[in-house]
């Protein structure tokens, strides 16, 4: 099988792949977004923890 | 039997689970990428469907999809229904931690599905008793993250948010036998008879490693917002203090 | 368990099990309204709803799909073992459209006992395999569309 028959996908290729390429966005973008999100409540907690620090 | 009282108190203290789930959340995702690997070899390399051609490719991204979005939903019902009795805090998070997750699974079961079903049932859309059981779903978890987000109080709000879970947990029958106990578009399930599979083994190894894959990625996203949540509710608690100031220095 | 937890427990038991009651009831009352299609016998039998557009599901039974003149529209038999229904209609059918399988269409019943369609989508079931096995299969006296009625 040639690599434009593999993207051809007997003529189903704009289904298979846009199928395929939203499993991918969600599983990775998920990812990516919770990572980031624990990233800024970390900032968060230590900007908290510092300013509650600074008033006592 | 008091050992094991003690260890799941340990275990579901917020400051233990976060420590723990910290040092599991790297082999969740590592295994799960490798195992996602093979799936998405397995999936390409397996032979051509006689009926549909190339476009029951689909297949292995639809089915784990729907398998996930009731899978998750049957964990917030069970971690909601502990935090309710119980009251637990961990549990409680866990199940609005899980709406999330398991609302983008839904979505995407219901948008693979959609792709699938214009090229071989010639519509994208159907109000059938399985694609709209699935769509409940999916309103079931908007509204548990709804709800959530509509109350102030993080425990009230996360008890409120258990009661619908539970209330929801209904439909997840519903959405099963959907295909046997009415006539549907959509066909009965390829997987519900493990004896007898409906699927050419060369087809069905790939799809049962996506499924897996899918399962394992679960715990490992799961924790992560779980962490999240944890040091946001628990930012004025001496664990948080603790730990973020031995980190900060 | 303390008394408090109890209760609580014993709450939520009773959200779940009211629920599942009062679904249970419902998809009872409106069983009718969950069905997708109706099969020819039931069309038969009169349960169809009458000069009003339903859903007609079944079998195309092989041998029986026909082009008429204008080129455009086509005329199958659907079927149910039991009972069978000529169906006419005009435009481009699903892929997966094919005699021996099965196959929903939106239309009416005419006075002439034909279904006029105007939509139809192509019903597959859940058995997967590689063409290679079908033909095997075939070959072997175990033709797979047999007792696929759905």
């Amino acid at each position: 099988m040639s690599f434009s028959e593999f993207l051809y996908m007997g003529g189903y290729g704009f289904y298979v792949w846009s199928s395929w390429g939203l499993f991918f966005l969600v599983v990775f973008g998920n990812l990516i977004y919770t990572q980031s999100f624990y990233r800024r409540t970390l900032r968060e907690t230590r900007n908290f923890l510092k300013r509650s620090r600074n008033k006592s | 039997m008091n050992r094991i009282v003690q260890f799941f108190h340990k275990t579901v203290s917020p400051e233990y689970f976060y420590w723990l789930s910290g040092k599991l959340i790297p082999w969740f995702i590592g295994i799960f990428v490798v195992v996602l690997a093979f799936g998405v070899w397995g999936a390409f390399t397996a032979p051509t469907d006689y009926q549909q051609g190339e476009s029951y490719r689909i297949i292995f991204v639809h089915v784990p999809a729907a398998y996930m979005s009731m899978l998750i939903y049957v964990c917030m019902a069970v971690a909601g229904f502990i935090g309710l009795v119980w009251h637990i805090k961990l549990a409680e998070i866990t199940a609005v931690a899980s709406a999330p997750i398991g609302a983008a699974f839904t979505a995407l079961a219901l948008a693979t599905g959609s792709l699938w079903g214009k090229p071989m049932w010639g519509t994208y859309w159907v109000w059938d008793a399985r694609l709209t059981s699935e769509l409940i779903l999916l309103f079931l978890y908007i509204g548990v993250i709804a709800l959530y987000n509509a109350i102030d109080d993080h425990r009230k709000a996360a008890r409120a948010v258990a009661i619908l879970a539970l209330v929801g947990v209904v439909n997840i029958p519903i959405i099963h036998f959907s295909v046997e106990w009415w006539s549907t578009l959509h066909q009965p399930a390829t997987l519900s008879k493990l004896d007898q599979p409906s699927m050419h083994p060369d087809m069905l190894r790939p799809l049962l490693i996506m499924i897996v894959a899918c399962t394992i990625y679960f715990p490992g996203i799961l924790f992560m917002r779980i962490r999240a949540m944890l040091l946001r509710q628990e930012r004025r608690s001496r664990w948080v203090a603790r730990l973020l100031g031995e980190e900060g220095t | 368990m303390r008394p408090a937890r109890k209760q609580r427990l014993w709450m939520a038991a009773f959200i779940v099990a009211g629920v599942a009651v009062a679904a249970a009831l419902t998809m009872t009352a409106f069983q009718k309204n969950l069905l997708f299609f109706f099969s020819p016998s039931d069309v038969m039998a009169g349960e169809a709803p009458e000069n009003q557009s339903f859903r007609l599901g079944g079998l195309v039974t092989a041998g029986s799909l026909k082009h008429l003149e204008d080129g455009l529209t086509v005329e199958f038999i659907v079927t149910d073992f039991g009972h069978s229904i000529t169906v006419r209609y005009s435009g481009i059918l699903p892929d997966l459209f094919r005699e021996g399988q099965g196959v929903v269409t939106q239309g009416q019943l005419g006075a002439d006992g034909i279904f006029a369609a105007d939509e139809v989508l192509a019903k597959h079931d859940e058995t997967y395999m590689p063409p290679e096995v079908a033909d095997a299969l075939e070959r072997s006296g175990h033709p797979i569309d047999e007792d696929k009625s759905q």
